[in-house]
């Protein structure tokens, strides 16, 4: 495995300088020509690879851990989430991307279903394209409960040995998907936006990373299975295979697997609320709304667009906003046919919850703004503005149709 | 200063009947992270380095909600927060800011051997830490950070010391010394979860209003109040388990996101370009 080491003999003001700029954490200081990497190194290598050449290098260091053999592993599987056998979206849409990663390596597709009373449930979805669905299906199933749904689901990949697991991230996803993975000692990614299948059977997992406007392609090259959440929304549902040819194949969880130190007292159904995910167009708006009361202008545009009204993180955070109309990898990811983003500079962290909309319009005043390189229609202007024009005009061309 | 007897060497990937006290005296510890102050990180396109714009930091603010309902527990049953973080030195502040809000104390992880860690690698830490921190009843985390925007690490820290957990967790009520109630957010639906303890909870956002820092506190506080633990403080030792080199994650390469290739560019007066975007949304008939 990789480790920093100095190598102080070459450290010289200079190059000691540079390198200090160049750590883009603040880890490295150097001191009376002493070099030092602090616990804020992140092992982004930047150093090695930007800086002045030779002072830090990257050592392997000695690797005895045994090397997985990655032929043990065959299969992309898929958590099937549902509430009593109704099928969560978010699980056709894994399946679809499950089934484009296994043509390439030739690999099996496989879901796994917890539940009680599931079986023609699970036989539903056969016909997108499913060679295997495994249920554990028992009355004490029924509902979610963290550890034995820990249970069924580890019981599941140490007999089927799936090479790869996609998992909604959805509450239930993000709980129980560190769960197991923790359990297996393996890798998970959370919130790809984007999967990709090496032909070693090593899946390639892209994430906003940092916190900032970057991607991080991530493997992992020496765990199976390999595990990764992805939101709702974010790819396309499968498409129906004409014969289905696929089985539900039974699987059994022993007694003292099914229980749980965790008892379920009651649950309660929220009320159905207008969710921005679902809404086809949605008009958002960012910190360049200058105060609380200007919402009702962007209020009034979705209103004559019969858009929903949607937000970036700050506008939560200050208090404007609930967290329910919040886009991006924290709050909802949206797939409209519409987003007109107001006063948005669009972080990747916001665009990862909306760059999938099939027609992006964005007006902001900085015209460097993250969020022109992903609009389809960039406006470089001001919104207060241009915003109470275009409601004037949709008004009067409605009028004008009556 | 209240930290409990540290105890002789025995695995801590599994919890002693010994790690809690039984809910007698609520023993909470609350997992803090410092997180920059922006999120403006770009890759300079002459050099090739990442770049990342003013220094500042802060504390994590979903964690926040996690500070705020441990000092309501321990107010209202009894008891003692601790904080506990993990990165460099700087981290200190939010451990303070913590025991500053109403925390006994505070322990920063720290140690380059945890460079690189990722989700697995980083909860492992974690979990050896708190083990060095028993006896404990709760732990509470917040839902995510701002920076890594995973929502993983509470589960799997859970996972390594073998207590149950829960995610999206909105309200904790009714502790008695067998447990307490968690009210928990599952998209579609709310359920009402009896937890034992030891169990550790991720807590919603938004689910309180937390308190300002005490300005009397910070100036009564000493620096002492915060103690660092290192690697060769662990039960496992083990360089190997931490880090990059503990972590089965690994970061091929980075880059900037994908632009829009076909974008159009829309100019004029704000008049003009509202006349002219109308003109568009007529013609993609949205109006």
């Amino acid at each position: 495995m990789d480790v920093l080491k100095i190598h102080q003999e070459k450290v010289t003001k200079e190059t000691g300088e540079a390198l200090e700029k160049i750590c883009p954490f603040g880890a490295i200081t150097c001191q009376n020509g002493k070099l030092d990497i602090s616990a804020a190194c992140r092992m982004c290598r930047m150093c090695v690879k930007k800086g002045p050449a030779g002072i830090i290098t990257l050592e392997q260091a000695e690797d005895d851990k045994p090397k997985v053999n990655k032929d043990e592993w065959r299969g992309i599987a898929v958590f099937v989430e549902h509430r009593d056998g109704e099928i969560h979206n978010v699980t056709k849409e894994l399946i679809g991307k499950a089934r484009e990663l296994a043509a390439v390596t030739g690999h099996p597709v496989y879901a796994l279903m917890i539940g009680s009373g599931i079986e023609k449930s699970a036989e539903s979805l056969l016909k997108y394209g499913v060679d295997k669905v495994f249920i554990y299906d028992h009355p004490e199933l029924k509902e979610y409960l963290m550890e034995p749904y820990a249970n069924a689901f580890e019981d599941f990949i140490r007999r089927v040995k799936p090479s790869a697991i996609l998992v909604g991230a959805t509450n239930i996803g993000r709980s129980l998907a560190p769960r197991v993975a923790a359990r297996m000692r393996t890798g998970l990614t959370a919130d790809c936006t984007k999967l990709e299948m090496k032909p070693n059977t090593d899946l390639v997992q892209i994430r906003p990373a940092f916190g900032g406007n970057i991607m991080a392609q991530i493997i992992t090259t020496n765990n199976r299975p390999q595990f990764c959440t992805v939101r709702y929304k974010i790819f396309e549902a499968a498409k129906t295979v004409e014969e289905p040819a696929g089985e539900v194949v039974k699987m059994n969880l022993p007694e003292e697997k099914r229980k749980s130190r965790i008892r379920l007292l009651r649950t309660k159904e929220k009320p159905k609320e207008v969710d921005i995910s679902e809404a086809s167009v949605i008009v958002a708006v960012g910190r360049g709304l200058k105060s609380q009361a200007d919402i009702a202008l962007a209020k009034e545009l979705a209103d004559v667009l019969g858009a929903q009204l949607a937000c970036t993180r700050p506008m939560v955070e200050n208090g404007w906003f609930d967290p329910k109309k919040q886009i991006g990898l924290s709050g909802r990811t949206v797939n409209a046919k519409l987003i007109i983003t107001l006063g948005v500079s669009g972080s990747v962290q916001f665009a990862a919850g909306m760059r999938n909309s099939e027609c992006i319009v964005s007006v902001n005043s900085d015209p460097e703004a993250p969020i022109f390189d992903i609009a389809h229609y960039g406006i470089c202007g001001d919104l207060y503005e241009i915003v109470p024009e275009l409601i004037r005009h949709i008004k009067e061309g409605a009028a004008d149709v009556v | 200063m209240l930290y409990h007897k540290e105890r002789e060497a025995e695995t801590r990937s599994r919890v002693s009947a010994d790690f809690f006290t039984g809910g007698k005296i609520l023993e909470i510890i609350v997992c803090v992270k410092q997180v920059p102050g922006t999120n403006k990180v770009e890759i300079d396109p002459v050099t090739g380095t990442l770049k990342r714009e003013g220094v500042e930091s802060k504390m994590n603010p979903y964690d926040l909600f996690a500070v705020e309902t441990a000092l309501r527990l321990t107010e209202k049953y009894g008891g003692h927060v601790h904080a506990l973080s993990m990165g460099p030195n700087q981290a200190k502040a939010v451990l303070l800011e913590t025991v500053y809000m109403g925390a006994e104390d505070g322990t920063l992880i720290s140690d380059r051997a945890f460079a690189g860690a990722d989700v697995l690698s980083t909860s492992r830490t974690i979990s050896q830490a708190i083990g060095k921190l028993a006896p404990c009843d709760l732990i509470l985390c917040g839902k995510q950070t701002t920076d890594g925007d995973t929502a993983q690490v509470g589960a799997e820290i859970a996972e390594w010391l073998g207590i149950p957990h829960a995610n999206n967790v909105t309200e904790i009520t009714d502790v008695t010394g067998d447990g307490f109630t968690a009210t928990v957010n599952l998209d579609a639906y709310v359920t009402a979860q009896h937890m034992p303890l030891p169990s550790l909870v991720c807590m919603d956002a938004d689910v309180n209003t937390p308190r300002l820092p005490s300005y009397k506190v910070k100036k009564e506080t000493k620096e002492d109040v915060i103690r660092t633990l290192t690697l060769a403080d662990f039960e496992d030792a083990d360089k190997s388990h931490y880090g990059l080199s503990g972590s089965p994650t690994q970061v091929e390469r980075i880059f900037e996101p994908e632009k829009n290739a076909e974008k159009e560019t829309i100019t004029g007066t704000g008049k003009e370009q509202a006349q002219k975007l109308y003109d568009l949304l007529k013609k993609r008939k949205f109006v």
